[in-house]
């Protein structure tokens, strides 16, 4: 079964943190303690809204200490495909649903002296979670936190309450910037930076730390992508002697699941590499979206990342 | 590639690169032996030498077979230059410097692997993951290692099999290497038939 064996989850509790954002916690059906994770680690969430299957990667941002339930923290996307609006309308506290085992694909570096996090909105939640597992086991970090507004900067007085002096928050509406660089000129040899944001401020902190002579191993970020939609555009699948159709609002991965063929996934958001395709034929372009293949690769034209990359052109076979 | 031509050896052993230049507040550079060589040559192509040179630091030592280029490194003109009798005593200078270094720190290890191995495990303590540190082999192939019986270490070995300078076995060079210890690992060679060891020969010059 591709996505790894799945936890039957019960959802205790949907909380309203701000306008935008719900919070919403799962405990295990048969009442045991749910699997370790780490901080910055996800699940991906499956959700049947009215038929359209979906699965959805959010960031845990509980404490990795509690065993007794997960929690994750959803922004509500009006023009998003769906995910998040079916959470924040249709979950409702009781129901039964499926996730995934955790997966890190964003972990601390313990070897680091000092953790230097940058979040942008909704990009809190991974560190949520890793600043539990410090205040745990010790470990010195900074965080800078960028959001529109006060009413928007969900958990900022929780942080700021429980790490005075090391949480630092920024209003956009307030005309309040991050000083990116003197921030990065003051940090002592050994320190480790993490970013998860919108991907503008992804670039903007990984191309400037790395002008200013920054180790590239020492630069972590995370960014799911939305699968995005596109023209519809017919695949032939080799090995299972399938031909599918994908739809505009729907992924190649959705629409191989939806064919009964069991291609592997773990992140669906472009990140992890579990999905790589190799393409047998392409007549046409390869719209490559994710943030796994090298650039080289995705040159090449012989691999694709189905969950959320796409084509247009004539015809397109893969290895699937 | 490196200048140095090594034999082909399992994963375990390190492989060295050519120094490039990258921006830094810092750079740090740590040589010995011929690896000064390997500083002119980055020198030659950086954009701008002069504003490179305000920032540099170079730590020096002879090589092992006691080539000195301090004069010429000397003459560079960089920010500081040291001098060090021995690898022994310029490590505790890197150690002083890097507990006040500043992320922006750019370094440049070149010359013999016991130099530039024990300069790596100082700096990768600091949390400086060790990808990002480069590393130009240059000069002697002498190899510092570490007896895995007695864990004594044994600097410059030539001759493979060698006798432990601590407990006195005959010991076998690998090529396992641990970045951990800088060194490579050593291990009896008639540890099931004493007194069977082959007559030693120069693998390292």
């Amino acid at each position: 079964m591709s996505g790894g064996a799945k936890l039957k989850v019960r959802l205790a509790e949907v909380v309203q943190v701000n306008a935008l954002i719900k919070r919403f916690r799962f405990v295990r059906v048969d009442g045991a303690p749910l699997p370790a994770f780490s901080g910055g680690a996800h699940i991906v969430v499956e959700m049947d809204d009215n038929g359209t299957r979906r699965l959805n990667p959010y960031s845990l941002m509980s404490s990795p200490a509690d065993r007794g339930g997960y929690e994750i923290s959803v922004r509500r996307d009006d023009v998003g495909r769906g995910g998040s609006l079916y959470l924040h309308n249709e979950a409702k506290p009781g129901m039964e649903m499926e996730i995934s085992y955790p997966v890190n694909l964003f972990a601390l570096d313990s070897r680091a002296r000092k953790h230097l996090m940058i979040a942008g909105g909704i990009g809190i939640t991974p560190f949520v979670s890793q600043i539990a597992q410090i205040s745990q086991l010790g470990g010195a970090f900074d965080l800078h936190y960028a959001a529109r507004n006060r009413d928007l900067g969900a958990y900022m007085s929780e942080l700021t309450a429980a790490h005075p002096g090391r949480v630092h928050c920024y209003f956009d509406d307030e005309k309040q910037a991050i000083d990116l660089a003197r921030i990065l000129s003051m940090q002592p040899l050994g320190t480790h930076l993490y970013v998860c944001g919108p991907k503008g401020m992804i670039n903007w902190v990984l191309s400037t730390a790395a002008k200013m002579g920054w180790p590239a191993h020492a630069l972590h970020h995370e960014e799911f992508l939305a699968p995005g939609t596109g023209l519809p555009f017919e695949v032939e699948l080799a090995a299972s002697g399938k031909k599918i159709t994908v739809g505009p609002a729907q992924s190649l991965l959705e629409a191989m699941e939806a064919a009964g063929v069991d291609a592997p996934y773990l992140c669906r958001g472009g990140a992890c590499g579990q999905c790589e395709t190799t393409v047998l034929r392409c007549d046409g372009h390869l719209l490559h979206r994710d943030h796994w293949l090298t650039p080289e690769d995705q040159a090449s034209g012989q691999k694709i990342m189905p969950c959320v990359s796409r084509f247009e052109g004539r015809s397109l076979t893969i290895n699937r | 590639m490196s200048k140095t031509v090594f034999p082909p050896a399992i994963k375990s052993r390190p492989v060295y690169s050519v120094l490039e230049p990258r921006p830094g507040r810092l750079h740090l550079v740590v040589a010995d032996g011929e690896g000064a060589g390997a500083l002119s040559d980055l020198m030659a192509k950086v954009a701008d030498p002069a504003g490179v040179l305000a920032a540099m630091h170079i730590m020096y030592t002879p090589g092992p077979n006691g080539t000195d280029e301090s004069a010429a490194l000397r003459a560079l003109g960089a920010m500081q230059f040291f001098r060090a009798p021995t690898i022994a005593t310029l490590l505790p200078r890197l150690a002083q410097v890097l507990t006040n270094a500043h992320m922006g720190t750019q370094f440049y290890l070149a010359g013999t692997e016991g130099l530039m191995g024990q300069a790596e495990r100082d700096i990768m303590a600091t949390g400086v993951p060790y990808r990002d540190i480069q590393k130009e082999h240059r000069g002697s192939t002498v190899r510092r290692v570490q007896c895995v019986h007695c864990k004594g270490i044994t600097e410059n070995v030539a001759m493979d099999p060698f006798v432990c300078s601590h407990c006195g076995l005959h010991l076998f060079v690998r090529d396992h290497y641990s970045r951990r210890m800088a060194a490579f690992q050593g291990v009896n060679i008639d540890a099931e038939d004493p007194g069977q060891v082959p007559a030693p020969v120069v693998r390292f010059q």
